[in-house]
C-alpha cells in the first residue's frame, strides 16, 4: 500500500512538532525515519497510524484520504518500543488478538486463529512458546511477539517505533538482519523510527532524515551519506568535520590563504566547509591546502584520529591519519579534503 | 513489572545476601503474635469455655444466624456496589483533568477520617422518612433508614475509599501504549476495556473488594444509628455481641465473635489465594 503524507502540520498545545511535512512512501518499501530526539519522527509515525490527528494536511493510503479514519479502521500494524504486550494473555493469544476482536462476519474461526498465530510465531522463530506469558520471555523475544501480533491483522502498513531501542547491541544487530529478511519475505510497506544511523543506513531502502520537525533529506543510504544536502545531514550522518571559510572569486579561503578548492558559482561571503575526516589527502608541500598543528591524537581501531588547530583563529578540525604516519604532538600536518561540500552562511 | 518466571510449587525463598532477614522476620512474627494472635487466641479460648453443646446452641440460635446473615449479606452487597462505583471514581480521578479534581480526590478519604458514629447520624438524618433524601424516596415506597437497605448504604459509605485507593494506583500504572496497541489491532473501546484493561485491574479490584467487605463485616458505629436494630430484620452481629456483653454473657459474646472470625478468615483466605493465583499467572 502506498502512503502519502501531504503537507502535514502537527501542534501540541500550540507548540509545533511537525512543520508542513510531505513524504511519499512506495508500496513494499522499507523506510527509516531518522533523527535526534525531538525531531518529530515518532510524531510522524503516530500520525500515519492514526494515534494522533494532524493539525493541518492529510495522509493518504493509496488514493484514499485516511486522515478521518479511526485507528481501528486504518488497519496498520504498530510495534512499540516497549513492546506493549498484553501481559495477562499467552503469546498465542497476544498474536491472535487482532483477529479475535474482529466483528462476527469477518472473524475467522477459533481454530483458524490458532493456526494463523502459530504460523506467525513460526515466521518470527518463536514456535513452541505459544503457551508462555510475556513476563516469561526475554526482551528480544517479546519484540518478536509484538511484530507477529502486528502482522496478524494483515496490515496495509507496518509501523515500528524504535523497535530495537530497548534491546542490547547484540540482539539488536540480530533482529535488524532478521527484520530485513521478514520484510523481503512478506513485502509489507514498512516504516520504522530510529535514532541510530547505523540501523537506518543498513536496514532501510530509503532514509528520511528529520530535524526540528522538518524533513531534511530523503534518499538511499548512499545518497544521504555521499551527498548530504544540508549542514545538519552532513553533521548527523557519519563522521564529519567542519571549518569556517570565506568564498572569494570562486576560491575558498581559510583565514588569509586559499586552500586550493574552488566553487565557481558561489557568491562571495562567509561559508562553512564540510568534509569527512577519513576522506582527506595528505600533502607534503603546502601549495594551497589546509595546514594545522596537531593538538590531540588518539587511536581509533585501524587508524589514528588527530585534532588540528588551524591558523591564527585556532579553529579545530579532526582528520584521520594512517597508523604509520609520523605526526606527533605539535607537528604540522597539511591536507586537502578529497570530497567536501560548502554551505553558505545564512543571511 | 517483574520478569521472574512463576515459581513452581512451594519453596522457602532463600534470603538475599543483604542482611536483615532474620531480624525482620523475627520482629514480624513477634509483632503479629502480640497484636493479633494472642488476642484472637484469647477469644477462641474464652468461647471454648462454653463447651460444645452450648456453643452450638448459640451458633444455631435463630437470632444469631439472622444477625450473621445480615452482617455478611449487607457487607457483600455493599462491597459489590463499591467495586463498581469505586472503580469508576478511581478511573475518573486518574484519567481526567477537571476543576475540583483534587478536592474530590481528598473527599474520597473522608470516610476514613470521620468518626463512624457521625457518619451514621448524618446518613440517618438524610434517609429518614422526613429527611432530604428519605422524603423523596418515601412516595416511591422505598424505606431506607431502619431497614437492611440502610445498613447497605452505611457500609457503602464506609467502604468506598478502600476500593478507590487500591484500584487508583493500578490505573495510574496502566501503560497507555497497551491501549494504543489494542486500538491499532482493531479493538473497539469496549473490547479494550473488557479484554485488556479489566483483566489487568482485576487483582486490585478483588483486593479492594476484600478490604471493603472486611471493613463492612466489622462496622458498628455508623450502622447502629441507621439500622433500627430490629432483631431478625436489621440487627447486625457486632451489635448482638455488644448486647450479649451488656447482659454480662461474655461466653455467648465471644462465641458469636469466634464464628464471625472463622467465616471472615475463610473468606479472606479464599480471596488471597485467588489473588496469588492471578499474580503468578500474569506476573
Amino acid at each position: 500500500m502506498e502512503v502519502r503524507v501531504a503537507n502535514v502540520r502537527k501542534e501540541f498545545d500550540r507548540f509545533p512538532a511537525l512543520h508542513d511535512v510531505s513524504l511519499d512512501i512506495k508500496s513494499g518499501e522499507l523506510i527509516a525515519l531518522l533523527g535526534p530526539s525531538g525531531s518529530g519522527k515518532t510524531t510522524l509515525l503516530r500520525l500515519i497510524a492514526g494515534l494522533e490527528k494532524p493539525t493541518k494536511g492529510a495522509i493518504y493510503f493509496g488514493e484514499e484520504d485516511a486522515s478521518h479514519r479511526t485507528i481501528q479502521e486504518r488497519n496498520v500494524g504498530f510495534v512499540f518500543q516497549h513492546y506493549a504486550l498484553f501481559r495477562h494473555m499467552t503469546v498465542a493469544d497476544n498474536v491472535g488478538f487482532g483477529l479475535k476482536v474482529r466483528p462476527g462476519a469477518t472473524r475467522p474461526a477459533a481454530a483458524e486463529i490458532r493456526r494463523r498465530a502459530s504460523e506467525l510465531l513460526d515466521l518470527v522463530q518463536l514456535s513452541g512458546l505459544e503457551k508462555r506469558y510475556p513476563a516469561q520471555l526475554s526482551g528480544g523475544q517479546r519484540q518478536r511477539v509484538a511484530l507477529a501480533r502486528a502482522m496478524a491483522i494483515e496490515p496495509k502498513v507496518l509501523l515500528l517505533d524504535e523497535p530495537f531501542g530497548a534491546l542490547d547491541a547484540q540482539v539488536r544487530r540480530e533482529l535488524r538482519r532478521w527484520l530485513r529478511e521478514i520484510h523481503d519475505a512478506t513485502g509489507h510497506t514498512t516504516v520504522f523510527v530510529t535514532h541510530d544511523q547505523e540501523e537506518a543506513l543498513e536496514l532501510a531502502d530509503r532514509v528520511v532524515v528529520m530535524s526540528q520537525g522538518r524533513i531534511e533529506q530523503v534518499g538511499t543510504a548512499d545518497e544521504v551519506y555521499d551527498t548530504p544536502n544540508s549542514p545538519f545531514v552532513y553533521g548527523f550522518i557519519g563522521e564529519s568535520s567542519s571549518l569556517p571559510v570565506k568564498v572569494e572569486d570562486g576560491q575558498l579561503w581559510v583565514a588569509d590563504r586559499p586552500i586550493g578548492l574552488s566553487v565557481p558559482d558561489a557568491p562571495n561571503g562567509k561559508a562553512e566547509l564540510y568534509f569527512r575526516p577519513h576522506d582527506v589527502e595528505l600533502l607534503e608541500e603546502c601549495n594551497g591546502c589546509i595546514a594545522g598543528t596537531v593538538v590531540a591524537s588518539r587511536r581509533v581501531a585501524g587508524t589514528r584520529r588527530v585534532e588540528l588547530e588551524i591558523g591564527g583563529e585556532r579553529q579545530r578540525v579532526e582528520i584521520e591519519l594512517p597508523i604509520e604516519h609520523p605526526a606527533a604532538q605539535k607537528s604540522r600536518v597539511a591536507f586537502r579534503p578529497r570530497r567536501w561540500k560548502v554551505f553558505l552562511a545564512e543571511g | 513489572m517483574t520478569t521472574e518466571p512463576a515459581q513452581a510449587g512451594w519453596r522457602f525463598k532463600a534470603p538475599s545476601v543483604i542482611p536483615g532477614f532474620g531480624l525482620t522476620l523475627g520482629f514480624s512474627l513477634a509483632y503479629l503474635t502480640l497484636i493479633i494472635l494472642i488476642p484472637l487466641t484469647g477469644l477462641v479460648w474464652r468461647s471454648a469455655s462454653l463447651g460444645w453443646t452450648d456453643f452450638w446452641a448459640i451458633a444455631t440460635d435463630r437470632r444469631t444466624v439472622k444477625a450473621l446473615e445480615i452482617s455478611f449479606g449487607t457487607a457483600l452487597i455493599a462491597a459489590a456496589v463499591n467495586v463498581v462505583f469505586g472503580t469508576i471514581v478511581a478511573w475518573v480521578l486518574v484519567r481526567y483533568r477537571f476543576p475540583g479534581r483534587r478536592v474530590i480526590d481528598a473527599m474520597v478519604d473522608l470516610p476514613f477520617a470521620l468518626p463512624t458514629a457521625v457518619a451514621g447520624i448524618a446518613l440517618t438524618t438524610l434517609y429518614a422518612s422526613k429527611g432530604w433524601i428519605g422524603s423523596l424516596l418515601a412516595p416511591l415506597g422505598i424505606k431506607v433508614a431502619y431497614t437492611p437497605l440502610g445498613i447497605v448504604i452505611a457500609l457503602i459509605f464506609i467502604g468506598l475509599p478502600f476500593v478507590v485507593r487500591t484500584v487508583q494506583p493500578i490505573i495510574e500504572e496502566i501503560d497507555k501504549e497497551v491501549e494504543e496497541a489494542a486500538a491499532t489491532l482493531g479493538a473497539s473501546r469496549f473490547q479494550t476495556i473488557t479484554r485488556i484493561l479489566f483483566p489487568g485491574l482485576a487483582p486490585a479490584i478483588v483486593t479492594g473488594f476484600a478490604l471493603a467487605f472486611a471493613r463492612g463485616v466489622g462496622e458498628y458505629g455508623s450502622v447502629i444509628f441507621i439500622a433500627g436494630n430490629m432483631p431478625y430484620v436489621s440487627e447486625i452481629a457486632p451489635l448482638l455481641i455488644v448486647i450479649k456483653l451488656e447482659e454480662y454473657n461474655y461466653a455467648a459474646a465471644t462465641a458469636i465473635a469466634t464464628i464471625m472470625l472463622v467465616i471472615s478468615f475463610v473468606m479472606l483466605l479464599v480471596i488471597n489465594l485467588l489473588q496469588s493465583w492471578s499474580r503468578k499467572r500474569y506476573g
